[in-house]
């Protein structure tokens, strides 16, 4: 049997492991099993290392994912985090009251950040107890979607329209703040990094903004990112910007469950692995049966050949999602996700006839 | 003057088109004047219901097969409510009175969703209270202040739509006749969870709110 390492590798050389890898992104289950509130839960280091690595014993997830949540990074500029007793906490007032605040906005130093050092810690921590065997997932924030949190949407696409020169400063210091956060990552242990960018997702924008906008972005951020990234639109569309996504120098895309899985898989063969798309939000009512016919669909139509990591659509899977469901995933994944898939071709057989 | 003569439905039938683009590529200057130009055509309210009502109702359908970004949605919903206001007629069905429709936020800092279909509303001539960002109890209490009989909420989080339940509840104990409409994006990934929190309808996007509000207000006794 290989490890999570070489499973998850081998996939992304587009070649096929010995099952389809899973990555469980369950970010706030961790504090149920600690029985911790989700706010005490985030607030050390130690508690977010025992909640992976108990998840991880769980759920047989191929990779750890020490994200905390978006609102951290706005929370290093300063900006404030609401937690809520049953979910994600959110970012609140805007750090960015007016545009002109952004000619004097610097970026956080990584190194000195409290709420930073603490994924760090986390990150390090895990990668001592795992070493190479697991893969550890790092999270960044695209710099061109950062700003939603940092000045609210609004405001963002108006700036975005109408003060060009702004923007750029804008990027500029979000880009120099990404590369360091993603590489101070990359050194802690993480092994790759998702860098989630579901503004530059056709859901949220035109496709040839996006061209001349987050495209250029990514690229440029990418470039200086040292180590493998995955791209993730959170559950955004993605289908009719792949082509450009698969110029960003990243070798994964998150993909959405509102968007077809087979032709994303086409669309992306031999250049980007497709990881996804299972609905979070939906998946709480699912029975051990619906868990079994969406994992097996999702095999059936993206599986072959490799390339093809089975997740949930947005990057985190819902707290309201009972454990059940998370283990019976993992069950339909060691029962459908054996390769080769034999069973495909019996069913492929079975459509001709 | 109508719009009943064939040469104005004419003219106006070669502008909705050009002002639809125009909207979508944010041309202000061009979909300002071909607005005036329609003006000349007929009574204001009736070219709201000719030009910006259909137009933004098929701006709002195409988010959600994808042919358009939601930027776009935005940034027209924001002209055509201008377009509206600089007009100074607001149809609340009476005159003078208050409306009886309101529009919310439920816990989340996020307001965009709620802007782009409050513009959409009142853009198409429908007016509404805008309550901006609420907890369920500020919610409950203004709404029942004001006799409000349709409610839009909108949310972001799930665990906010999940808090809608506790709205429809607090009003069905002060025995409230009304009817509540939810959208958001959690809605759009669980099509059955609008009936799991109580409300009465859902809508995937701005368009099916200017549907669903008018034929609520169509409804009322
Ligand atoms: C872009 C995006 C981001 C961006 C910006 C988000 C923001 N606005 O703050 C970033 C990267 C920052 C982000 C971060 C997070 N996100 Co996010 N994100 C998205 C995404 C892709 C789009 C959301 C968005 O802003 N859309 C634009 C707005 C304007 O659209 P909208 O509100 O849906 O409104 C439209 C319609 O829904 C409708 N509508 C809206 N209201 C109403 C009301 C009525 C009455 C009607 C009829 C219609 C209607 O009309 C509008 C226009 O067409 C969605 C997934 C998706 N595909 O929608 C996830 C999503 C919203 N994110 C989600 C989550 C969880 C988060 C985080 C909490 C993750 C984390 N753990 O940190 C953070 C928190 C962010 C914060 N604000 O603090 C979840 C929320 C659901 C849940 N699981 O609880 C979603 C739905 C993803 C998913 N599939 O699960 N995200």
């Amino acid at each position: 049997m290989m490890t999570s390492m070489q499973r998850v590798l081998t996939c992304l050389g587009h070649q096929e492991p010995d099952r389809v890898p899973m990555f469980l992104l369950a970010t706030m289950h961790g504090a149920k099993e600690l029985g911790l509130d989700i706010e005490t839960y985030f607030s050390r280091a130690q508690h977010v290392i025992e909640g992976q690595l108990r998840l991880l014993k769980k759920y047989r997830s191929d990779c750890l994912y020490p994200f905390f949540y978006a609102p951290l990074e706005v929370e290093a500029f300063g900006g404030r985090t609401v937690f809520v007793e049953n979910g994600p906490p959110n970012s609140g007032q805007p750090v960015i009251g007016n545009q002109e605040q952004i000619s004097s906005l610097i970026p956080p130093d990584v190194s000195r950040t409290q709420c930073l050092s603490r994924v760090l810690d986390t990150i390090h921590g895990l990668k001592s107890k795992v070493g190479d065997t697991i893969p550890i997932i790092g999270v960044v924030m695209s710099p061109f979607s950062l700003p939603v949190m940092q000045m609210g949407f609004d405001h963002y696409i108006e700036l975005i329209h109408g003060a060009p020169k702004l923007f750029d400063r804008l990027m500029a210091v979000n880009e120099s703040f990404c590369v360091a956060w993603a590489n101070a990552q990359l050194a802690a242990g993480a092994t790759a990094i998702c860098y989630f960018d579901p503004l530059s997702s056709p859901t949220n924008i035109p496709r040839d903004l996006f061209q001349r906008t987050g495209l250029q972005i990514a690229k440029r951020t990418l470039a200086k990112i040292h180590g493998p990234a995955a791209i993730h639109l959170a559950s955004g569309r993605g289908m009719p910007i792949m082509d450009d996504l698969a110029q960003t120098g990243a070798a994964v895309v998150g993909v959405s469950a509102l968007e077809k899985l087979d032709e994303l898989k086409k669309s992306c063969a031999g250049r980007l692995t497709v990881l996804g798309n299972l609905n979070g939000v939906a998946m709480r009512h699912w029975s051990a049966r619906e868990c079994e016919r969406q994992v097996k669909d999702a095999i059936r139509l993206a599986g072959r050949g490799g390339g093809f990591i089975l997740a949930d659509n947005h990057g985190e899977i819902p707290f309201q999602v009972p454990d059940e469901v998370l283990l019976a995933i993992g069950d339909a994944v060691d029962r459908w996700g054996r390769y080769p898939l034999h069973w495909h071709e019996e069913s492929l057989a079975e459509d001709a006839c | 003057m109508s719009l009943t003569t064939d040469n104005s439905r004419t003219d106006l039938g070669s502008i909705l088109p050009k002002f639809r683009e125009a909207l979508e590529t944010y041309d202000v200057p061009l979909a300002e004047s071909l607005f005036q130009h329609a003006l000349r055509l007929g009574p204001p309210m009736e070219i709201i219901e000719a030009l910006i009502v259909p137009s933004l109702q098929r701006i709002g359908c195409a988010w959600e097969d994808g042919s358009i970004a939601l930027s776009q949605i935005y940034l027209s919903g924001r002209l055509c409510e201008r377009l509206v206001e600089n007009l100074h007629i607001a149809n609340t069905g009476h005159v003078n009175e208050p409306p009886r429709q309101a529009i919310a936020v439920l816990n989340d800092f996020h307001l965009l969703g709620k802007r782009i279909v409050h513009s959409m509303l009142r853009a198409s001539g429908i007016a509404l209270h805008d309550y901006g960002r609420v907890t369920v109890e500020e919610l409950v209490d203004r709404v029942f202040i004001d006799k409000v009989d349709i409610l839009l909420i909108s949310t972001l989080m799930l665990p906010s739509a999940l808090k809608i339940r506790d709205v429809r509840r607090a009003l069905d104990e002060r025995g409230t006749e009304i009817r509540i409409l939810v959208g958001g994006a959690p809605f759009l990934f669980d099509d059955s969870l609008w009936h799991e929190v109580g409300a009465d309808a859902m809508g995937r996007n701005a368009a099916d709110a200017i549907q669903i509000t008018r034929q609520w207000m169509g409804e009322r006794p």
